[in-house]
């Protein structure tokens, strides 16, 4: 806490100045507010790289799956509407396997997590 | 005399509620469960909360606890914006957590070792951040499947790509909870049926020996523990992770 305002003004002046002592005071609320308050940088949004590593693991564990089998699923069902088997599972399959990459690298750290306008 | 691993998930019914169709509606065991844990909770923290001393109880430390841990992760990973789904977060961990821990509990019933409940839960967290994230920033809001500074040629296999991406994430979220929980409550049961099977065939030796499974029994459920804490921590962090989505539209 010594950042030079103590020696400059306030000991001089101390004894008779009500005013001195009134700006310090609020100099000094100023500050307890800034050190108590969670700033927005302390707790703006982060990236799921900041979970425990055990969180992390846990979802590394199914979101490849998840992704190939709502690739899969979606392929499955397309096939069945438009009658096009087998195309819609092999494109839908491919797209669900890229999904799971990009699920497993977002999950992991490598890629942020999306956001708008960015 | 054989174990069935898979007999403690069975569902049975308790009492008959009313019928639609043909279909019986009734209370069934897993019903039970989530009302111990709901009435479980609610007690927890009105009685915790109950006093408010400045020099808190135990009980009232513990409530304090549970509220710092879970506002702590919905700030840190959803911005202090995300408080406004404080309650939502909080509900799904408490609940979570505690029918896990019941779960635990030899003779009880584990609500979450079935895909049908860490579904509903999931699907619930996806709608409230898909409505939400309209209803705050209307179609703008489905700017979070089109990436910035990607070639235009390549910009729809991207779109198709991310739009999977955002539809694999309730399976994955329901998926994890489920499993975990199935996983662990079936590898309790088979390593206390050693004991039995082994006690069965061999007489004293076999009960002598049965001290090897019961060890790992003993270890097991401390591991149980961790994992039933942790995804219902893994759940709710996850949840944070997709409100942030919905919430923030740029940093």
């Amino acid at each position: 806490m010594a950042d030079g305002t103590r020696g400059t003004g306030d000991r001089k002046e101390l004894p008779d100045d009500e005013a001195a002592l009134s700006a310090r005071l609020q100099r000094l609320g100023q500050r307890l507010d800034k050190a108590s308050r969670p700033s927005e940088n302390d707790f703006g949004p982060r990236s799921a790289a900041d979970a425990s590593a055990f969180a992390r693991g846990f979802r590394l564990s199914t979101e490849l799956v998840a992704g190939v089998v709502v690739g899969a699923l979606i392929g499955w069902l397309i096939d069945r509407w438009l009658g096009i088997s087998p195309w819609g599972l092999i494109v839908f399959l491919l797209l669900g396997f890229a999904a799971g990459v990009l699920n497993v690298m977002r999950a992991a750290g490598v890629v942020r997590e999306r956001s708008l306008d960015e | 005399m054989a174990v069935d691993p898979i007999e403690q998930f069975q569902i049975h019914n308790l009492f008959p509620v009313f019928k639609i169709g043909h279909t019986d509606i009734a209370f069934t065991n897993s019903a039970a469960f989530m009302l111990a844990a709901v009435v479980g909770v609610t007690a927890f923290l009105v009685i915790g909360t109950a006093r408010r001393g400045l020099v808190p109880s135990r009980l009232q430390s513990a409530a304090e606890i549970a509220y710092e841990f879970v506002a702590t992760t919905v700030r840190s990973t959803a911005g202090s914006e995300g408080m406004k789904f404080f309650p939502f977060v909080f509900t799904l961990f408490m609940f979570i957590l505690t029918v896990n821990m019941i779960g635990l509990i030899p003779y009880t019933f584990t609500v979450t070792s079935h895909i049908i409940v860490t579904a509903a839960l999931a699907i619930t967290v996806f709608l409230t951040v898909l409505l939400y994230g309209l209803y705050r920033h209307g179609l703008h809001f489905f700017n979070l499947f089109v990436p910035k500074g990607v070639p235009i040629y390549i910009l729809p296999l991207i779109v198709f790509i991310e739009v999977l991406s955002f539809i694999s994430r309730p399976i994955s979220h329901s998926v994890r909870l489920f499993a975990n929980m199935l996983a662990g409550h079936i590898t309790l049961q088979v390593f206390a049926s050693f004991i039995i099977l082994m006690g069965g065939a061999m007489g004293a030796l076999g009960w002598a020996g049965g001290a090897l499974p019961f060890a790992m029994i003993v270890i097991l459920i401390a591991l149980e523990t961790l994992v039933a804490f942790l995804q219902a921590y893994v759940f709710a962090i996850l949840t944070c992770i997709y409100l942030n989505d919905a919430i923030h539209p740029g940093h």
